[in-house]
């Protein structure tokens, strides 16, 4: 029995895990890459959220023969749709504000606050659930007490596929190749032919679109309402921070190791008090290394 | 107030089609006698133009206003953007509460008819929660004189020592906005986990005295109102001193370039945590104003939501102009008053959009416009 629990223990560890990496990847790319915070990434997660519900609104109406289809359509058309409004953001707003990276924290805040209003007006204040599709309901039953939920598996799954593929992405492409020129230094990558520019709107919709899928993926966990994004922020920039802004690998161990913690703790207290445990723990730690687990150099 | 030696100071001149009445002679002594025009505002046309309830509202943005100037002092001059002004905001605004709320406990009969049963008269929340003792850490706090000394020493003390360390490490720019950010974020859950003794999410009100003195009079309003604008001026006179005197040349020395003010053999760490501490405090203060009168400590006050709407104030206002933080708040408050009695919906649009237009096309803020309509050479 006791085995049984540590294993649901870790496995929710695990959960958490892939939920703090998802939601994190898209920001390591803004913020790590090119230096940008973006404090509306939580909204851009709830747009993927409501885009997986409005996918799921059209099949039920037009195609519910193919029910089972819609989850992996909605995890598309919710990329496609962050990864446009990023490119257009990028485009119409952020650019304008490279050089000052505390006012694009305030007017991506402003921006936020906008969205948030935006959906309570379109989706409504109430929140909203989508039906979970008929191959990820139930549970994966090991053993007698011993049953580990499908839908938490897929995302593990989805998680861990999405991770390789930002990896291949920024480092075995040509736009990875050109992106890390760029970080790296931003003039001579010019001098070579890059468009920085065209380099910049990329990256930050890429980084939009990852949101989307993380937002897509939440809602086979947690209903959508206009305020999740907000509730996802400060958890996204924990990890992402402590991680070690540019480092892939560091938003993965300290999603790991936020993960686990909280989980454990939660054992031992309730789940809001774990959670506040756990970031104190970590801004502590991050008086001891500045910088995060993995620090490197940044663009200037 | 007004000296902006800094890089927003070759902006492009002011249009020619100002009159010049208006640029050369009026704005200028607008902007001379800042403190003057603003003392004249709230002590005489408010308190004369508005009634009772207008009044309690101004009182409420007034009370916000003491962390706008604070911002101003540690993001306009200091360059640190803390995005966690709620949490002095909100301990100096729950050490008030706990007082009158012990307060209003001693004088209430039938908790002190449970006195016997619990060993000490316990607030009525505490009671439906059903903690059995009083906390240690509230039994000072019925004291008066502890209660001043701790709102003094203990907001500023924190903040001194937490941003210290943390300057001393060298974080600063986004990270420290990030860590502060967390920090509020910490606090509104903590407060709203532990209701048996924080009152959770309904926080601590239903006060009855102050210091022996009714809060239900009709003067009463008056009086908190007439102390707040009083403490505020001083407050902003308090902060034009040191930003006036050679420590505040340093501060803003560090704010931009702060290598070259190390490598000249300064503890940059201390200055940038003095001044830190100074804000919390000013912020503490205004926590205290708002809870006697608003009759209430709230987790809503502490967490991330209103830490950064204080920092649209300063922003509205002019980072670099402590005056301007207060014009900033009163008018997000008339705004804010305005929208949600008659457009509720907009109210989020509204502040969204002002944090966006304020950032990209007028990131000195009001007093900033004020400035380059009135022609002032700067440098």
């Amino acid at each position: 029995m006791t085995f049984d629990i540590l294993v649901m223990q870790i496995f929710s560890g695990f959960s958490l895990f892939s939920v703090l990496v998802l939601m994190a990847l898209g920001l390591t790319i803004v913020f790590g890459l090119m230096g940008v915070i973006n404090m509306a990434h939580g909204e851009l997660m709830a747009m993927g959220s409501y885009m997986t519900y409005v996918t799921s609104v059209v099949f039920q109406r037009y195609f519910p023969d193919h029910m089972g289809w819609y989850f992996i359509i909605g995890i598309g058309v919710a990329f496609v749709v962050t990864f446009a409004f990023g490119f257009l953001l990028e485009r119409c707003f952020i650019r304008f504000m490279y050089k000052r990276p505390l006012d694009t924290l305030l007017a991506t805040w402003g921006l936020s606050l906008v969205l948030q209003q935006l959906f309570r007006q379109v989706f409504g204040p109430k929140e909203v659930t989508v039906p979970t599709v008929q191959w990820l309901q139930g549970a994966w039953k090991i053993s007698e007490g011993l049953e580990l939920p499908l839908n938490r598996i897929f995302i593990i799954g989805l998680t861990l596929v999405i991770a390789a593929a930002v990896f291949l992405f920024l480092y075995r492409s040509r736009w990875g190749l050109r992106i890390r020129a760029v970080t790296q230094n931003r003039a001579m990558a010019g001098a070579a032919g890059i468009n920085t520019a065209r380099v910049d709107a990329v990256t930050f919709a890429l980084g939009c679109g990852l949101a989307g899928i993380a937002g897509s993926s939440f809602t086979m966990l947690a209903s959508t309402g206009p305020v999740s994004g907000q509730q996802y922020l400060v958890d996204t920039f924990i990890v992402v921070v402590f991680g070690g802004v540019e480092s892939l690998l560091g938003t993965f161990l300290s999603a790991f190791a936020i993960g686990q913690t909280q989980i454990s703790l939660e054992y031992l207290t309730t789940g809001s008090m774990a959670k506040a445990i756990t970031l104190l723990v970590v801004i502590v730690l991050l008086f001891l290394r500045p910088n995060g687990l993995f620090a490197a150099k940044v663009r200037r | 107030m007004n000296d902006m030696t800094d890089k927003y100071a070759h902006r492009p001149q002011a249009p020619a089609h100002v009159p010049h009445w208006f640029s050369g002679g009026l704005l200028p002594m607008i902007e001379r006698y800042s403190l003057i025009w603003l003392s004249i505002l709230l002590l005489v046309i408010l308190p004369l133009a508005l009634g009772d309830f207008r009044l309690g509202l101004a009182g409420k943005y007034l009370s916000l206003a003491f962390c706008a100037v604070g911002m101003v002092m540690i993001w306009g001059y200091g360059g640190i953007l803390s995005l966690g002004q709620g949490i002095f905001f909100g301990l100096g605004s729950y050490m008030m509460a706990m007082y009158l709320k012990l307060e209003a406990t001693a004088n209430d009969e039938a908790a002190s008819a449970l006195a016997a049963f619990y060993g000490s008269a316990l607030p009525d929340f505490m009671i439906w929660n059903s903690v059995d003792a009083l906390p240690w850490w509230w039994k000072p706090f019925e004291s008066a004189t502890f209660t001043f000394a701790a709102i003094l020493i203990l907001p500023a003390l924190l903040a001194f020592l937490f941003s210290y360390a943390y300057f001393k490490k060298r974080v600063g720019g986004v990270y420290f906005s990030i860590i502060t950010l967390s920090l509020a974020a910490i606090m509104s859950i903590m407060i709203i986990g532990q209701q048996g003794y924080t009152g959770g999410v309904n926080g601590l009100t239903d006060f009855k005295t102050a210091f022996g003195l009714s809060l239900q009079t009709p003067q009463t309003p008056w009086i908190l109102y007439l102390i707040t604008a009083l403490l505020l001026l001083g407050c902003v006179a308090l902060c034009g001193f040191i930003l006036h005197s050679r420590l505040g040349k340093v501060v803003v020395a560090i704010r931009d370039r702060e290598d070259r003010v190390r490598f000249s053999g300064y503890n940059t760490a201390l200055f940038k945590a003095f001044i830190f501490a100074v804000a919390a405090l000013i912020s503490a203060l205004g926590g205290v104003m708002f809870t006697l009168q608003v009759g209430l400590a709230s987790p809503s006050l502490v967490g991330i939501i209103p830490s950064t709407e204080i920092v649209i104030y300063a922003a509205l206002g002019g980072r670099l102009s402590l005056v301007g933080a207060v014009y900033g708040t009163l008018l997000i408050g008339v705004a804010k008053t305005y929208l949600s009695e008659n457009f509720v919906n907009f109210w989020q649009y509204f502040i969204g959009f002002l944090f966006m237009g304020v950032v990209l096309f007028l990131p000195t803020g009001l007093a900033g416009l004020l400035q380059r309509v009135s022609k002032k050479e700067v440098e």
